[in-house]
């Protein structure tokens, strides 16, 4: 029975990191119409960055936590202005192709200074040990990022839900000309969008970053299971990322427990049933 | 309509100024030139109509004077200022508000999100009593989502949410379309008292009856160039002219 919890709680831990990029992803998605495939390389980046201003500038985990996605953010939205934006009204291929690209670009460099090998990133003090909760040992850093991604999640979902901004990002999302004839400044907004997604990305890397070790393929080792995650959830649906992101990486947790040959794959055998069944995503709006 | 916010219309238009001056305005969706050198004047607290037929370039100059053409020429002056290379955006915050011909209200956000949704530029806008005394129906239904109201509701909301602005301006497009005879009845109401509160409305119309109960003068817009103009009280003197304009 512990074997079953421990991977519960190795699912949920994933599920965090699917649903933090899974959100970002759909957040860009929804405002760009961009399907962001650099978002793993940004993850990496949020990693790297939580590591070199720990060995280099001696700046802790929790400032971290905040420092991190406002560089890697800051870095997209330069990607944003310079490249992405003229993508404007293409075809999605060509988004997909550039970032891509840019994916490649960014895991390469990092490659060549730090090699394939991961780099040690510690558990901060204050999360160090664990809970026996009786029933299972629960790592307190483990915890921590479950709670954290979760809280994380409703948040974002609640900027963009439930308030005013929010409003306009939706609103942009249908028709950006409407919305920027009222007096918004769209172009702007959905720089800072790209940001905000970018941001999310490199947040989870920050948070992976003690569990994982920081290496430069970390990210495109998990993009393409988060991209199934998003085809599942639906593109651009941000609850639907969230609640698909938690729900699968539980489930991949639970077929490491009752058939492990298959836990590689049971993400992807649901995409092709969902797509099959759904082509949309189980909560997504048309592509 | 309280009496007081009528009393209070002064403060935000001086009647008679030219407050809209378009000159050789020229407009082009890609490769097609649709708009070849448009000349008209709009005068502060007037209601003034582009009528003209089906693809004439009606639509199109009320977008070019907002600036969501890609590719204009010409002069726009708004209150003296030169608007023809301005972003949309700049141009809103001018004090101009746009209510489209497809209502552009949004699926993704109830009616309480819709009506607050556009930011305000200016002081004077009319606050959200005024606005449900305008529009009683809008007030029972803020929780619903936008896109469930009936024709004649959405159009009341798109009209509702340009007045909260503080914008003193307003291109209406076509806001009788597929609407049914006492929704028109309602709408030509509210442009009358929206007269009477100082604002200044451009009006695309293909319904001219609609259009003369509210109008104080027309300009004729025919390819792409306005062709003609008269007063509302020249109207009878120039019916003739105007059925073969329109082929009505």
């Amino acid at each position: 029975m512990q074997a079953l919890y421990a991977q519960l709680l190795v699912g949920l831990i994933n599920g965090s990191f699917y649903a933090l990029l899974s959100l970002g992803l759909a957040v860009i998605f929804g405002m760009l119409n961009i399907i962001n495939f650099a978002h793993g390389a940004l993850y990496m980046m949020g990693a790297f960055v939580a590591y070199f201003l720990l060995n280099l500038g001696g700046i802790n985990y929790w400032w971290a936590l905040l420092l991190a996605p406002i560089i890697v953010g800051i870095f997209g939205m330069i990607l944003e202005r310079t490249m992405l934006q003229w993508l404007t009204g293409l075809d999605h291929l060509y988004g997909l192709l550039l970032t891509f690209g840019i994916a490649l670009i960014v895991q390469g460099v990092f490659q060549n200074y730090f090699g394939s090998s991961g780099l040690p990133y510690a558990i901060p003090d204050q999360l160090k040990g664990g809970m026996n909760l009786g029933f299972m040992f629960l790592p307190i850093y483990r915890g921590w990022v479950v709670v954290f991604s979760l809280v994380v999640c409703l948040a974002t979902w609640f900027l963009i839900e439930k308030t005013q901004l929010g409003a306009y990002l939706r609103a942009a999302t249908e028709n950006p000309t409407l919305v920027r004839a009222f007096g918004i400044n769209v172009p702007r907004m959905i720089t800072l969008t790209y940001g905000l997604g970018v941001g999310l990305a490199a947040l989870a890397g920050v948070l992976s970053a003690p569990i994982n070790q920081v290496r430069p393929l970390m990210g495109a080792d998990l993009i393409i299971v988060v991209f199934a995650v998003v085809v599942i959830g639906g593109m651009g649906s941000i609850m639907g990322s969230i609640i698909t992101g938690f729900a699968l990486g539980v489930i991949e947790g639970l077929t490491k427990y009752f058939y492990p040959e298959a836990s590689n794959t049971v993400v992807f055998v649901l995409m092709v049933l969902v797509l099959l069944v759904k082509p949309t995503g189980l909560t997504g709006r048309a592509a | 309509m309280p009496d007081t916010a009528i009393a209070e219309a002064p403060a935000r238009t001086a009647t008679g100024g030219n407050i809209l001056q378009v000159r050789n305005l020229e407009a082009w969706y890609g490769e097609s030139h649709i708009l070849h050198g448009i000349n008209f004047d709009v005068n502060a607290g007037e209601v003034v109509t582009l009528l003209g037929r089906n693809g004439a370039g009606k639509t199109t100059t009320l977008k070019s004077i907002m600036g969501i053409i890609g590719k204009r020429t010409g002069s726009v002056k708004f209150n003296n200022q030169e608007i023809i290379r301005a972003t949309s955006d700049r141009i809103a915050r001018m004090g101009i508000a746009f209510c489209p011909e497809e209502r552009g209200i949004f699926a993704s956000l109830d009616v309480r999100e819709n009506l607050m949704l556009p930011p305000v530029v200016r002081e004077g806008g009319l606050p959200l009593e005024q606005i449900f005394d305008l529009f009683p129906n809008l007030k029972e239904r803020l929780n619903s989502q936008g896109t469930k109201l009936s024709g004649g509701e959405q159009q009341m909301l798109a009209i509702a949410r340009i007045l909260r602005t503080g914008a003193s301006f307003l291109m209406l497009d076509e806001p009788t379309e597929g609407l049914a005879p006492v929704i028109i009845q309602q709408i030509g109401h509210t442009i009358a008292r929206l007269k009477k509160e100082g604002f200044t409305i451009l009006l695309v119309e293909q319904n001219f009856r609609f259009a003369s109960t509210v109008a104080d003068r027309y300009y004729i817009v025919e390819h792409g160039k306005v062709i003609d103009g008269f007063a509302n009280s020249e109207l009878s003197a120039n019916m003739n002219k105007l059925h073969t304009y329109l082929g009505v």
